[in-house]
């Protein structure tokens, strides 16, 4: 299966690890991963404040890199639903490009969604070298995606050694919003901080974040006010559990 | 051609909803750091959503329910003209009077009129959002009349001359100790904080105040066109008291209360106690039709319905005719991040909440409210909360955009996103983009990779938290390494 990575700019520079944790993952579970480099960003930020115009050249700009792509996958939740919840809705006048974004919105996947809904992986095998407790911030974009229930949860809980903490206030966003992070701090510092006190209150030592911003929002907020808590992507956790191999959940 | 004279003050142009709270931002911050707001917001709306959920996965299938109540709406709204003469005339045919108001003054003016002719002094009146819309109170005691509010929030609010801050819960801000400050003051009794005794101090008071009362005015949760019925939800009984006790009632709406039927009605009932305070239904549901027939012992001699524009014609006719749908319940303030560290007042409307970012904006200009639509992390709560499925966020985008098309939005700011997006339409300048906020931002001193203090346009992000540093190889780095040993253990195992 060609599977073609679209990284997202945060994840791309910030954590780039992330992105590695993600490709491994899929490389071990068979997929044929390959990066087109000429990818950049999929125009949440400008669509999110209101420029739908400046979104679509960048959207048009996206569809075009991934062509070729048999699926899209991507880390971050966000711009999963970008494409998913409005390039539809930004080529909807327009009978020439709206076919492609349609069928291109078709093939792109939430890492997390990917891995249960087309590679329908089992993670029982496999187990972490030492026990973790782990919660998770439910990332609001996830709505747009229906993914609620939790897909994430329940992939990880399969992984030995991993064991998961509810979280309080579990489906409060955590106040990152894009520009709203810059432009109102002192709401959103209020929201995070909110976030980070209910992660500590878990005593989980992990705190999974499927978005690039998010995990910049908890984990910036968790250095500021101490957290108790490291913040993960889920691909981090599951790739830790895959180099161990198989045999290591019998031993 | 009149010239504006430089010595007369020109009165500002009335604005369609009032407004309290003239800086948003200074009312942000101050509330943001309020902990002990938070601490009561997360004690009451928390508390009331997580009852909401609770109740709404108990129904068979709920989302299947809001998409009918979304879809009653909608089709009352595409023909709102029919449903509403269809309701005149069903309302006259009971008995009753119906008049329309193009405005809140127009509003005022004719509920004042109606008192004068009646002989009305003394009016009380339930709990009702289009009323404080028109500040109906001012207006009446203006014209010289004495208005009791006989809801317990809003007499309070309206003993301490304040504003509500939730759709449904409007004290939701005060805490038992000032309210019991307020009455003490307000009644001249000795100090207590002591709920059922404060209660019942309103009660006895307003016991006769109904009793004594010419006139009584509701608000409509909805208005049945085919009956010509207006249905009342409350949890006090004082509704039921106000429209049946005194000689003359009178009821106000928004034009958007509207339903065609009866049959609508129940899905309305199971939506709205369930999505606002977790209950199946509120304890009262009255359905009023027109004033009390010749056989009959109680009930108003006269029955007056005033159907108020005030802005709802303009906005049925734009982008935002989904906002009309609105049934006021708060589930969306209840679920709303936002809401919970800032409160209602900061809104500065007496629309709080997500909707209230919405709508006041709709109602009184985007320039007068340019915060509103930008004071959200569009984590779709709302929409989520919503029972009539109105898409907030989606919603709050599209006036984003409506404030850049119409200048609202910095010249500054529009720059910016055109240089962005121009970056972004090329990998060189992706690449460049990105190797030079590295380098920048790798100069700034760090501890654990955090960078606690940052200037220019991520300055607001390190004022409440830090920020990364990025690492030194980006993800293309890396993906060229792998990419690099791939193929060198592919290399190794081609060799025999």
């Amino acid at each position: 299966m060609k599977v073609s990575l679209f990284i997202t700019c945060l994840t791309d520079l910030y954590a780039p690890t992330v992105g590695m944790a993600v490709v491994k993952t899929l490389e071990h579970f068979g997929c044929q991963v390959d990066f087109p480099a000429d990818q950049t960003c999929c125009g949440q930020p400008a669509f999110n404040n209101g420029y739908p115009e400046h979104a679509r050249t960048l959207a048009q700009r996206m569809i075009e890199v991934f062509k070729k792509a048999d699926y899209i996958v991507t880390p971050s939740g966000s711009c999963c639903a970008m494409i998913r919840d409005h390039y539809p809705h930004l080529f909807a006048d327009d009978e020439v490009h709206q076919p492609e974004a349609l069928e291109f919105v078709g093939r792109t996947y939430e890492f997390i969604e990917f891995l249960t809904k087309i590679l329908k992986v089992d993670l029982t095998p496999y187990r972490l070298p030492e026990p973790v407790d782990f919660t998770y911030h439910y990332t609001c974009h996830l709505r747009g995606l229906e993914m609620t229930g939790d897909p994430c949860i329940g992939l990880l809980r399969q992984i030995g050694n991993c064991r998961f903490v509810p979280l309080e206030k579990a489906e409060q966003c955590c106040g990152f919003g894009g520009t709203f992070a810059t432009k109102y701090p002192d709401i959103s510092g209020a929201i995070v901080r909110d976030k980070v006190q209910c992660g500590n209150r878990t005593r989980a030592q992990v705190m999974i974040v499927n978005d690039g911003g998010c995990a910049m929002n908890i984990g910036g907020a968790g250095h500021r006010y101490g957290s108790t808590f490291a913040v993960r992507h889920a691909a981090e956790i599951i790739a830790t559990a895959l180099e161990g191999g198989k045999d290591n959940a019998r031993r | 051609m009149p010239v504006a004279e430089p010595h007369k003050k020109v009165a500002p142009p009335r604005l369609a909803l009032p407004v309290f709270v003239p800086d948003f931002m200074a009312s942000a911050s101050a509330q943001s750091a309020n902990e002990s707001l938070h601490t009561a917001l997360d004690n009451s709306v928390t508390k009331k959503d997580y009852s909401r959920r609770t109740m709404l996965a108990a129904l068979p299938d709920a989302d299947a329910l809001r998409a009918l109540a979304g879809n009653i709406k909608r089709h009352t709204l595409d023909h709102l003209d029919y449903y509403l003469e269809l309701l005149e005339k069903n309302v006259v045919a009971h008995g009753g009077q119906v008049h329309f108001a193009a405005d809140s003054q127009q509003a005022n003016d004719l509920v004042i009129a109606i008192a004068r002719r009646t002989s009305s002094h003394l009016i009380v009146k339930s709990k009702s959002m289009v009323s404080e819309e028109m500040e109906l109170n001012h207006a009446l005691e203006a014209a010289g009349l004495e208005v009791v509010e006989t809801d317990l929030g809003e007499f309070i609010l309206q003993v301490d001359q304040s504003h509500p801050s939730h759709l449904v819960m409007p004290v939701i801000h005060m805490r038992a100790m000032e309210i019991g400050k307020v009455f003490a003051a307000h009644f001249k009794v000795p100090y207590t904080d002591d709920p059922p005794t404060l209660a019942e101090m309103a009660r006895v008071y307003l016991r006769n105040r109904f009793n004594e009362a010419d006139m009584g005015i509701s608000g409509v949760n909805f208005a049945i066109a085919e009956t010509g019925s207006v249905c009342l939800c409350t949890n006090e009984g004082n509704g039921r008291m106000c429209t049946t006790r005194p000689r003359i009632h009178v009821a106000i709406m928004g034009m958007e209360k509207v339903i065609p039927a009866m049959e609508d009605l129940p899905v309305f009932l199971k939506l709205l106690a369930r999505s606002a305070s977790g209950q199946t239904l509120t304890q009262y549901t009255n359905i009023i039709t027109g004033p009390k027939r010749p056989d009959e012992h109680d009930g108003p001699e006269e029955f007056h319905l005033i159907i108020m524009d005030n802005g709802r014609s303009r906005i049925l006719a734009g982008d935002y005719r989904d906002t009309l749908r609105c049934i006021r319940c708060g589930a969306c303030l209840n679920a709303c991040p936002i809401y919970r560290k800032v409160g209602g007042h900061t809104y500065g409307s007496i629309y709080p909440g997500p909707i209230g970012a919405l709508i006041t904006p709709l109602f009184n200009g985007l320039a007068k409210h340019k915060h509103l639509p930008h004071a959200s992390s569009l984590c779709g709560a709302c929409y989520e909360a919503c029972p009539v499925k109105i898409n907030i966020p989606e919603m709050l985008i599209l006036m984003r955009r409506d404030q850049v098309r119409t200048g609202i939005t910095s010249r500054a700011e529009r720059w910016i996103f055109d240089l962005w997006t121009w970056g972004l339409r090329h990998r060189w300048s992706y690449r460049w983009g990105q190797v030079v906020q590295r380098l920048v931002l790798r100069r700034f001193p760090a501890k654990d990779q955090w960078i606690a203090k940052l200037p220019g346009p991520v300055a607001g992000w390190t004022r409440v938290r830090d920020f990364p540093r990025p690492p030194r190889h980006d993800f293309r780095y890396l993906w060229k390494e792998h990419q690099a040993a791939k193929q060198a253990t592919h290399g190794r195992g081609a060799t025999p």
